[in-house]
This record gives structure tokens, C-alpha cells and sequence, in this order.
């Protein structure tokens, strides 16, 4: 399974335990990864409002790029495979339009076809890795865990320019993912609500007042930890979890875990290696969980 | 095809007013509508049950609820695509409105909303002998937009609207674009400042909600989109999430990623120091466990080609114009 890897900014940035979890999950799983190095940042949403066709242009490059290496993108945050989900659907569905964004990626030589496939890695796990195989390779077992799952926005929303309704799995594929490791899924109201990352420099106290109630719903319905396959929720849900705590003057402390820590955990990698050091609420408490059940040879 | 419906059900005259589920079996056409199902239940079991409808043609915009969680026209959701291998249809009334009876809400705050966005034509000069006259090109953007039946789907999934009752919310922020965006509108600065407000444009989320359940294809938040981009086209940029959106594309043609450290930076101002101090202890425990993000940013390999397509975007939009970047969203 070759792809062609799209990390995002903020894997290596705010997030930068996330980048070194997805690449040794994927090597872990025989992913083989090659990294769009040249690619620019997707705009994020935030471009895209002072200027939606440049930002469609942006994404239509990196695009190009990926099928001049012939490879499906796989992105680890939801984010940007929003962004460019919506963006692909745009430029597909009308060949004027994609003929004005290739005029302007002329000049680097480069032309987009129309027939790049873009894929989470949540969504590889389920399609591509396939849950039988991810099942087999657990040799930690996550059965002291429940894990809420966290979805956000851009994962889930606006469906046509995910495809789920072709690819009915991918609306339930985080818990799909957490029970083939051995976990069990807790069910709760904000599972695909916004995390309020978005307005958090507009707005801080609604985007805080988001983090205090998705991570106390699932706190009460027993929830250990809470997995998401976006960073930005991360940045939220773990950077200013404590700023919720005092917001609602509750103790909340729900570790926040990206997707490959969730999965690298269960496959046996080293927490350390995982980044599970580096996050603002302590993923200590998981750990000792984990520790409970014996590692399979 | 058996039903069983799992209704929300709430009495204000009840001695201790409190809601509570209660489950109806119910027998529907194959092709039935939740509606039709709620219908016979008031009908044949359960007189008292309330609810509001009125055309069961998704035209009148009476029978919004949450259905499985989610709102949605009861009269345009059919049973068979809601009743998952036999387990119940949930049946809310509609979220971020208080609730009058059972599924019956109380519109109130809604309606304020959209008169708040003064939803109607604001014209200058004389008035023209007949008609004002516009160009079916014009109002072909329009489209969509005018569409909204004001059912209340988008307000009741709105995220912001659950943690914020003052937002303005999408429906009425849609009304807006479409008085702001409409060519024979003359109050265009009066009403950027208005929708620029607190509880305006740039509190939204961008979360889609709204785009998923609008039952019209309206696409509110895409409205709101193309609103942040009039109110900065109209020179208020004196915002955080003005200086946000500008920040972030600055540093994007800059070095073609996101720089983290700058974009918060260049948002409150550098010389904002009371904003600047709030964020320390979010730094400092960020710093604390290494998160921080490279003090010294690095452009990506070939950001040259990123600044061309800047470039290029911004001769080919000046020159004709013809590149809208309010483009249509497709069907959500």
C-alpha cells in the first residue's frame, strides 16, 4: 500500500508528537510513505474565506503532485482532509472551473486530471489495512480501556465531499478502529460536534466552553481516554482542557490521544516513541490501564 | 412497516414539568415520512402528543425536528431511512430553542434573530417608475440562498448556538448575505458593520452542521463565509478574526505552511500585552511538555511556486473579474 504522505503543519508543529506516531504506525502496518514534501498548507478553511479559489488552487497543486507520483494522499488530520476533500469536490465537479485552476498551476508546469483520491488515515485502517488485520496485529490489548471517540467537524461533514454515503464505514470507523484494538467505544452527545479550535484566537471562551463539554460528557459516561484523528481538535481538547477545568470549576483530566497513539499503543510501540510524554493532560493514567494486560509475544 | 417511534415528549401543565422518552409502535406505508408516522400516532394512540406541521410538502417549514439526533424535515424524512434494522427512531424537537410542548418549540428568539439583520431591500435614489431591476446574472447567486423555508434546522444543530445563545446564528446570518449580497442593496456599509459585531460573522465555527441538515441546500455557513469576506472587502479588518484570516494568508504565501508561533502573534497585535499575558500559562505549559512549534520557521521546498499562484490568482481576479470566489457550494 503505497501513498502519498501529507502530514499537515501542525503534525510538526503544536502537535509534534503527531508526525513521528503516524509514520512509525505506518511503517509498523507496511504503509509505504512517500511525503509530499513541495505541498503547501491547505488553507485550513481560514484562506478560504478571504479567498476561495486560491486556496482551491493551493490544494489543486498538491493534488497534481500526488498524481505525478501515481499515489492515493493519505492525511493525518482531519483538517486538511476536509479542506481538501471540498476542494477536490469543487474542481471535479465542473471542467470549466478546473480548467481556470490549471491555467493558474500552468506556470510550474504542473496540471491537475481530476482523479486524485484523498484518505485519512482513519479511513486507510478501515479500507486499505482493513480491521481483520489490524486485529491480528494487537499485541496490547486496549480491554481496560474505554475510549470516547472524537470525530469532530471536518471528518464527517459535509458528507458528499467525504463520500460516505459510498463508503458507509467511514462515519462509525473510529469506533470500528478502537474495538479492533480491543477497546470499547463510549458513546457520547459531542462525538461529531466542533471542538471549538476554530474561534479559539475570536473567541476563547466559547471554543473553552466546547472543550469543558465534550470532555466532561464523556468523563461521566466513563471514558478513560478520548481519541481524534484531527490535531487541532488535540490542541483544544488537551491545550486548554485545564482552561476548561477552571471555566466550569470541575476536574475533568481526560487524556486526549491522536489516532496512531491510540493504534502505535496497541501494535506495541514504545509510549515514549509515541509522543505520549508530550501532551499538557497526563496520558499516565492510560498507561497504567494498559499496563494491566499482558503484552502478547 | 412497524415503527417504533421514541419521542421527546414534554407537558409545561404537568404538576412537575420535566421531559421524558415515551416509545409508540406504530404501522407506516413503506414510502411513510417520519411525520406521517408522528400523524397516526396523535390520531389513533396518543391525542396529546404536540407537534406542528402544516403542507407535508417540505414547503412551509413547520415540522423541523431532531431525528436520530439530527434536524431534519419530519415530513421529508422517510422511516425506512431512519429505522435502523428495527431499533427506534428517536424524535427530538428541535435544539437551542426553548421548548413549548413536547415537540413543539417556541420560535421566539429565532425570529428576533432575523429581524436583527434588517432582512429586507434597502434601496437609494429615487424610486424607479416600475420595478428595480436587476440582472438575471446578478441574482443568479441568489439562488440558493432565497431558498430557506425558515424551519430552524440549522439553528437547532448550530454549535456555537449550544455554548452562546447570543450568536446570530445561521439562519439569520443567511438572511443577511442575501440582503447584503442582493445588487439593488444600497446599505452595504451600515450592514457590514452591523454583521460585524459581536454575535456576528466571526463567530461562527465552521463546523458544516448547518450545511449538513439544511433541508433546502441553503449552505448557511458558506453565507457566512462570503460574508467575512465582504465585511474585510469593506475595510473593517479591526477584528480578531479579520486579523486572523489576513494573518493566516500572509504567512501562507510567505513560506506556504502554517507558522503557529506568529499567526496567535499577528492576530492580537505584538504590542497587545494584555492579550499577550492571558496566553502565557497555555504557552508555558506547552513549552513545558516540548510542543512548542520551531522558533525558527522554515518555508517549504519551492515556496517560490506558492508565491506565484498568490500572484497569478491576484492578476487573473483583478483583470476580469470573472473568478468569483463566491462559488456555489454543490449539494451538501
Amino acid at each position: 500500500m503505497k501513498f502519498a504522505f501529507y502530514p499537515g503543519c501542525v503534525s510538526r508543529g503544536a502537535c509534534p508528537e503527531l508526525y513521528p506516531s503516524a509514520t512509525a504506525v505506518a511503517a509498523k502496518l507496511g504503509l509505504e510513505l512517500e511525503e509530499l514534501r513541495g505541498a503547501s498548507c491547505t488553507g485550513a478553511g481560514v484562506l478560504q474565506e478571504s479567498n476561495l479559489f486560491l486556496g482551491d488552487c493551493l490544494n489543486a497543486r498538491t493534488f497534481a503532485m500526488a498524481e505525478a507520483m501515481d499515489r492515493p494522499i493519505m492525511t493525518i488530520c482531519s483538517t486538511c482532509q476536509g479542506v481538501m476533500g471540498q476542494a477536490r469536490q469543487r474542481i471535479n465537479a465542473d471542467p470549466d472551473y478546473r480548467a481556470r485552476v490549471n491555467q493558474v498551476l500552468a506556470e510550474e508546469g504542473l496540471e491537475y486530471k481530476g482523479t486524485v483520491q484523498v484518505k485519512h488515515m482513519l479511513w486507510v485502517m478501515v479500507e486499505d489495512v482493513g480491521l481483520d488485520t489490524l486485529k491480528s496485529l494487537v499485541v496490547r490489548p486496549l480491554s481496560e480501556l474505554r475510549v470516547a471517540p472524537f470525530y469532530g467537524c471536518y471528518i464527517v461533514r459535509p458528507r458528499s465531499a467525504l463520500e460516505v454515503d459510498e463508503h458507509v464505514g467511514r462515519l462509525t470507523a473510529l469506533e470500528s478502529v478502537i474495538e479492533a484494538l480491543g477497546g470499547t467505544p463510549v458513546e457520547f452527545p459531542g462525538k461529531t460536534r466542533c471542538c471549538g479550535f476554530p474561534i479559539l484566537t475570536i473567541n476563547e471562551v466559547n471554543a473553552v466552553a466546547m472543550v469543558a463539554k465534550h470532555t466532561e460528557d464523556a468523563k461521566v459516561r466513563g471514558a478513560d481516554a478520548m481519541v481524534t484523528p484531527c490535531p487541532l481538535c488535540h490542541l483544544n481538547l488537551d491545550g486548554y482542557q485545564v482552561k476548561a477545568m477552571g471555566q466550569v470549576r470541575q476536574r475533568i483530566e481526560l487524556p486526549i490521544l491522536h489516532l496512531p497513539q491510540l493504534i502505535g499503543l496497541a501494535l506495541g510501540l514504545d509510549p515514549k516513541a509515541l509522543g505520549l510524554g508530550r501532551h499538557i493532560i497526563s496520558t499516565a493514567p492510560v498507561l497504567e490501564k494498559l499496563s494491566k494486560v499482558a503484552v502478547r509475544a | 412497516m412497524q415503527v417504533t417511534l421514541k419521542v421527546r415528549r414534554y407537558n409545561p401543565e404537568a404538576e412537575k414539568p420535566k421531559d421524558y422518552w415515551q416509545e409508540y409502535n406504530v404501522e407506516v406505508e413503506s414510502a411513510g415520512t417520519v411525520l406521517d408516522a408522528l400523524i397516526k400516532v396523535r390520531e389513533e394512540t396518543d391525542e396529546t402528543l404536540a407537534l406542528r406541521c402544516s403542507c407535508r410538502s417540505s414547503i412551509c417549514g413547520s415540522c423541523a425536528m431532531r431525528i436520530n439526533g439530527h434536524a431534519a424535515l419530519a415530513c421529508k424524512t422517510r422511516v425506512s431511512a431512519v429505522a435502523h434494522q428495527g431499533e427506534p427512531v428517536t424524535v427530538e424537537p428541535v435544539g437551542n430553542l426553548p421548548v413549548i410542548k413536547d415537540l413543539v418549540a417556541d420560535f421566539q428568539p429565532f425570529w428576533d434573530k432575523v429581524r436583527a439583520v434588517q432582512p429586507w431591500l434597502q434601496t437609494a435614489g429615487p424610486e424607479p417608475e416600475k420595478e428595480y431591476l436587476a440582472s438575471n446574472e446578478a441574482m443568479m447567486h441568489l439562488a440558493g440562498v432565497v431558498n430557506c423555508i425558515m424551519c430552524g434546522a440549522c439553528v437547532s444543530d448550530c454549535t456555537v448556538l449550544e455554548v452562546d445563545k447570543n450568536f446570530l446564528g445561521p439562519a439569520a446570518l443567511a438572511k443577511a448575505y442575501r440582503f447584503a449580497a442582493d445588487p439593488r442593496d444600497a446599505a452595504t456599509s451600515q450592514r457590514m458593520g452591523l454583521y460585524n459585531q459581536y454575535g456576528g460573522v466571526w463567530d461562527c465555527t465552521r463546523c458544516f452542521e448547518c450545511v449538513q441538515v439544511c433541508p433546502k441546500g441553503v449552505a448557511p455557513m458558506d453565507r457566512i463565509m462570503a460574508l467575512r469576506e465582504r465585511v474585510m472587502a469593506n475595510g473593517l479588518k479591526d477584528t480578531y478574526g479579520a486579523r486572523h484570516t489576513e494573518a493566516f494568508t500572509e504567512i501562507i504565501e510567505h513560506s506556504g505552511r502554517l507558522d503557529e508561533l506568529r499567526l496567535p502573534l499577528k492576530t492580537y497585535g505584538y504590542t497587545n500585552i494584555p492579550k499577550l499575558i492571558e496566553l502565557m500559562p497555555v504557552a508555558i505549559r506547552a513549552l513545558a511538555k516540548r510542543k512548542s512549534p520551531p522558533v525558527l520557521h522554515k518555508s517549504i521546498p519551492g515556496v517560490e511556486n506558492v508565491k506565484r499562484i498568490f500572484k497569478k490568482v491576484d492578476q487573473l481576479q483583478k483583470g476580469d473579474g470573472k473568478v468569483s470566489t463566491e462559488k456555489a457550494p454543490p449539494k451538501p
